[in-house]
């Protein structure tokens, strides 16, 4: 019921991705005008801003200077080859890898200022689905979402049927293909239910309606008020209102 | 609070429901992995009958040294075990979800501390009489070696939760984690063993006993703290 309450968007939608420095260039930058009403009730604005990042590892230079900007209802897909650096971005966001310089601000807080409240807000998926081989799909969601939140058993029924995923839902997860765990991930990922979405390659392994159907979690998503940030490589079915594009070049 | 953006009908999890599901995970998983569970303990079990096939089946030679010969096979025993502590969840990813799951990550990880002691500490200080009474230890002192034990265990798991936190990100880590555990674990091997012998000499061993208590409570508050940042370090 909750999911159908909050289909009205009203924030404006002003996302600046701006990356002048070296390392990553800019794409596609589509109208960034909002096609939204104005906003008839207040609703709490959510910014995840990153101000001049640079990250070595080793020696070698990976984040050059990444500045992005996401506001509520945004989504910033993040492309670029293999090793521009699009997976240690979405870990720097998160607060996983310590940038050696800049900052990120969520809600115009330092994320490391409360780290634990930020991650409360926070989903983050990395390329392999964080499941453990020798539990169902079902426990793995009760142990995975229930450390963040309650989770209703119904409520889990009906994300995974969502994703295709209830026929199998109490199979080992090692028992599973790819692209069966990937769906059991994205499941988790809706019940987590946390505004702010990193994902990276949420669409690895699927097939072209799971593909297709992840452009819609993450456009319903924003629809709600949510923000995302996915490093992608094929064309989300996303509306080009809500979809910024940061390209991530390895030289 | 503003997550009204998001709607979500449920409330979050307290720490201590969010503790209690690590520690229920972790129990499940390792039932259903038995051989792990299994391999320190049938370590244990075949070092200390090694002995007296070494020594001499002499009962009266063979209780001199039982204390030792308990002790060290426990310690390396419970090394044995230690590897798996933060393995498997760093290779699987669900690690990275404890430390991004907005619950602290300190007391996740001493849920699974926890839960680690009561699957390879518990079971070794049931299984230490048995090894005892093999080494010519009197039945009298097998409750002072139970109770050592199971109090040394405690200390030994918490030790080695910031010895494998630490080793998560090298490859092949288990001689890095013997030479970073096994000095730390020094106390109680000594008093755990001091401990196991006043036992057998049918002396009041509460001395020593105290002092292992000491150390595990030491453990219970500093350790998880550290093996906290550890697992920030190496999951970067």
């Amino acid at each position: 019921m909750s999911r159908l309450a909050v289909s009205i968007k009203t924030q404006s939608l002003t996302l600046r991705v701006d990356t002048r420095a070296y390392g990553a260039k800019l794409l596609n930058l589509r109208d960034s005008r909002a096609i939204v009403p104005p906003p008839t009730e207040p609703m709490p604005e959510r910014r995840l801003q990153a101000e001049n990042l640079h990250l070595w590892r080793g020696d070698r230079h990976v984040l050059r200077g990444v500045r992005l900007c996401v506001n509520s209802g945004e989504c910033l897909q993040i492309t670029g080859g293999n090793g521009a650096g699009k997976t240690t971005l979405l870990r720097t966001l998160s607060g996983l890898m310590y940038p050696e310089e800049g900052t990120i601000t969520w809600g115009g807080e330092n994320i490391r200022r409360d780290l634990q409240a930020f991650h409360a807000d926070l989903a983050y998926i990395g390329h392999e689905p964080p499941l453990k081989p020798d539990l169902t799909a079902e426990e793995n969601l009760r142990y995975w979402v229930g450390v963040r939140r309650k989770l209703a058993t119904h409520d889990m029924n009906r994300e995974l049927g969502r994703l295709g995923a209830d026929q199998w839902g109490n199979r080992p997860i090692r028992t599973l293909s790819a692209g069966q765990k990937r769906r059991v991930a994205l499941a988790g990922l809706l019940l987590i239910a946390a505004p702010l979405w990193l994902l990276d390659e949420p669409t690895t392994n699927l097939d072209a309606e799971g593909q297709r159907l992840v452009g819609t979690l993450i456009e319903e998503h924003l629809a709600r008020g949510g923000l995302a940030v996915a490093a992608i490589h094929h064309e989300l079915t996303i509306s080009p209102a809500v979809i910024r594009r940061l390209e991530l070049s390895s030289k | 609070m503003n997550t009204s953006v998001i709607e979500t009908s449920s409330t979050g999890t307290s720490a201590l429901e969010a503790a209690r599901l690590v520690l229920a995970r972790d129990i499940r998983l390792a039932l259903r992995k038995r051989g792990q569970l299994i391999q320190p303990l049938a370590f244990f079990a075949i070092v200390t009958t090694l002995f007296p096939l070494g020594i001499s089946p002499e009962l009266s030679r063979l209780r001199d040294v039982a204390p030792g010969v308990l002790w060290v096979a426990a310690l390396l025993s419970s090394l044995l075990a230690l590897e798996f502590l933060f393995r498997d969840d760093a290779q699987d990813g669900t690690l990275e979800q404890h430390v991004l799951s907005g619950q602290s990550l300190t007391w996740l990880l001493f849920a699974k501390t926890v839960a680690h002691w009561l699957l390879t500490g518990l079971p070794l200080a049931v299984m230490a009489p048995l090894a005892g009474l093999s080494l010519g230890v009197p039945a009298a002192a097998l409750s002072g070696i139970v109770v050592s034990v199971a109090i040394g265990s405690v200390a030994l798991s918490l030790i080695g939760s910031i010895g494998a936190a630490l080793t998560l990100g090298v490859k092949r880590s288990g001689a890095l984690l013997s030479l970073l555990t096994l000095p730390l674990s020094m106390p109680v091997l000594i008093f755990g063993a001091r401990a196991t012998e006043l036992a057998i000499r049918g002396a009041g061993f509460a001395p020593p006993l105290y002092l292992l208590g000491a150390l595990a409570v030491l453990g219970i508050t500093l350790a998880p703290l550290a093996a906290a940042a550890a697992v920030r370090i190496s999951l970067e």
